[in-house]
This record gives C-alpha cells, structure tokens and sequence, in this order.
C-alpha cells in the first residue's frame, strides 16, 4: 500500500515534470578534450580508488565462488548492450541508458567501477564517445557516483521492506540519473557560469541532462527488474549465494 | 509461472513505448546524438574555451560508427542469450 502510493505519487510528478521541460537537449558522457587537464587529474584520481576497490572485490568473488564468474560478466554484459542503444528521449535528442544498476545490486557497487570503465574505454577508443582524457571523470560518474547511488537507494528500499521488483526498480532508475547528474556536476564545476557561478551552471546542465535521461533511466529500471524476474526463474541459487534473496523464500 | 511470463512481455512493451512515445511527442526533433551539441551549451557559457585534446581514432563516417554501436550491442546480447540459455538448459533436468 505504501509502496503503492509512493510509486504512484512519483510517476506523476516525473510525468508533470516532463511536460514542462525545454525541447532542446545533449546528453551522454563529456567529449574528449573537453575537461582542463587538471579536472581530468582530479577525476581520475578520484575514481582510482574505487577502481582498485573493485579488482579487489572481483578477486574475492571470483575466487570465493567461481561459478559466480559468469554472472560477473553478465553484468558486464549488461552494461556494454545497454550503453550501445542510443534512445529518443521526450526532449528530442538521444541519450543511451548505462546498465550499471544490475551488477551494483547484484555484486556491490565496487565492482562495477572496473565492468562500467571498460564499457567506457570501448566506448572511448572505438567510438570516439567519451574520451581518454575525460575518462577518469566519466567512469566516476558511470562506473562510481551510478552504482552507488543504484546500490545505496536499493539496500534503503529493502531496509524500508519494499519488494524486491521495486528496490531493483528504484535502484536502477536513481543510479542511472545520478550518472547523468553526476556529470552535469563536472560539467558546471569545469564551466561555471559567469554570473551565476556553478549553481547556475548546474542548473543549465542538469535540467538538460537529466531530463533527456529520465525515460531511459525508468527503461534501464524496467529491463533491470525483467533480469531479476529471469534470474529468479533460473538462477534462484545465484540470487540466494548473493543474498538478493533469503534462502528459502520466494520472492514476488 | 504464465503470470511471470505476462509481467515480463509487460515490461518489454512499456519499454519499447518509452523509446516510440518521445518519436511521437516531440515529432518535429532532430533527435541529434548528443556530444556535438554539448559543445554548444559550454560555448554559451565560456566562449573562449578550446578543447585541448581530440579523439585519437574516430570513425571514419556515420555507418561504420553504428557498426560498431551494433557490434557493441550484439557482443553484450550474444553473452546474455548464452547466459540465460545456459540457465534453462541447466534447469531443465531438475523439473524433469
């Protein structure tokens, strides 16, 4: 019931606020060359820490249980086809979802700071999306700030007794705009804004970024939750081992 | 277990209408790739700005950087139909 009315209550203030937005938006990772060295600096700095958090946490679950291996690089998967589909948005531009979620919530958020700068190094190398240089920032946002957040607001729904459909589904859908977020803040710390400062700045970025994000971020949720419904169909064991889901009971 | 599969068909739709309802809603949009035009809002912001470094390979035209955006995504989907495939096959003796 209160599930219920949370959900209903956010799905009509998203759906207010898309109809109010400006028609005009970009978004996707920040352009090569497009930070000053010493913002790239900063953010690849940043990121490195996770980055060896997550060799780490690999290292512990792979050799913790090997059979977890290809679950491991589902994730990955996961992240690599979604980050692929460049996705009309209500604001008339195309931005692509991140695929992250899954992985954070599956294996700790640790882990996707290695499987998220894979997908952007790809990304950056082959298809000049991204860059080598902005690299640091973005992995932070995709592969750091989005897991986190996916991560922290899915074990706060479980936490609060949501089910587990709606823990996945939020935590998907937060994580994946606060990717998006993530990088309207580097953006507007980089480029302040003359008058405003990077207050206003932010507000240029992110009510552009975010709003192109946000349908792609409730698809990101929906496909998430459908993993979830497959896995607990056939890898029920998986689920259990990751403590997704208490041994014994079903999930709905 | 046919009510599982229903959720699941439900859930592919509404997805697919989130991508099609932007194509009708904003139908007059040029639904650009974004990281051209973000240029435009710094420019606005810092007209003096200059990007100090440019992508060290960048493909060639427009189709062969969606071949490879296809290959990117069929790389991923192979894995994730092997993945699950490999579940239902490993499944199946247990029911039987």
């Amino acid at each position: 019931m209160f599930n219920k009315k949370i959900t209903l209550t956010l799905f009509i203030y998203l759906t207010l606020l898309l109809l109010i937005v400006p028609d005009r938006a970009y978004a996707m990772h920040i352009m090569e060359g497009f930070l000053s060295p010493g913002w790239c600096g900063l953010w690849y700095l940043l990121t490195l820490p996770f980055f060896i958090l997550g060799l780490v946490a690999i290292k512990k679950t792979v050799t913790n249980d090997p059979k977890l291996k290809m679950l491991l690089v589902f994730a990955g998967a996961f992240a690599f086809t979604l980050s692929a589909l460049k996705i009309p948005s209500v604001t008339g531009s195309c931005s692509h979802p991140t695929g992250v979620g899954l992985g954070a919530i599956l294996f700790g958020p640790a882990v996707m700071a290695v499987l998220g700068s894979i997908v952007l190094l790809f990304q950056a190398l082959l298809l000049a999306h991204g860059g080598i240089t902005t690299l640091g920032a973005n992995a932070f946002s995709m592969a750091v700030a989005g897991p986190f957040v996916a991560y922290g607001v899915y074990k706060i729904c479980r936490l609060l007794g949501a089910k587990l459909w709606l823990a996945v589904f939020l935590g998907a859908v937060l994580g994946d705009l606060a990717t998006y977020l993530t990088t309207s803040l580097q953006l507007s710390l980089a480029f302040p804004d003359a008058a405003g400062g990077v207050a206003a700045s932010f507000a240029k970025f992110a009510s552009i970024f975010a709003v192109t994000q946000f349908p792609l971020a409730v698809s990101e949720g929906l496909l998430t939750v459908l993993v979830f419904n497959l896995m607990s169909v056939y890898s029920k064991s998986d689920l259990i081992q990751l403590e997704v889901i208490p041994d014994e009971v079903g999930i709905k | 277990m046919n009510k599982k599969i229903m959720v699941n068909v439900l859930l592919l739709i509404l997805t697919v209408t989130l991508a099609v309802f932007p194509l009708v809603y904003a139908r007059d949009a040029d639904f650009g790739g974004a990281d051209g035009k973000a240029e435009e809002v710094i420019a606005e912001i810092n007209s003096q700005y200059r990007p100090w470094f440019s992508p060290i390979w960048e493909p060639p035209s427009g189709e062969i950087e969606s071949l490879l955006f296809v290959l990117q995504g069929a790389v991923g989907t192979g894995f994730i139909c092997y993945y699950f495939g490999y579940l239902k096959g490993k499944k199946k003796p247990e029911r039987d």
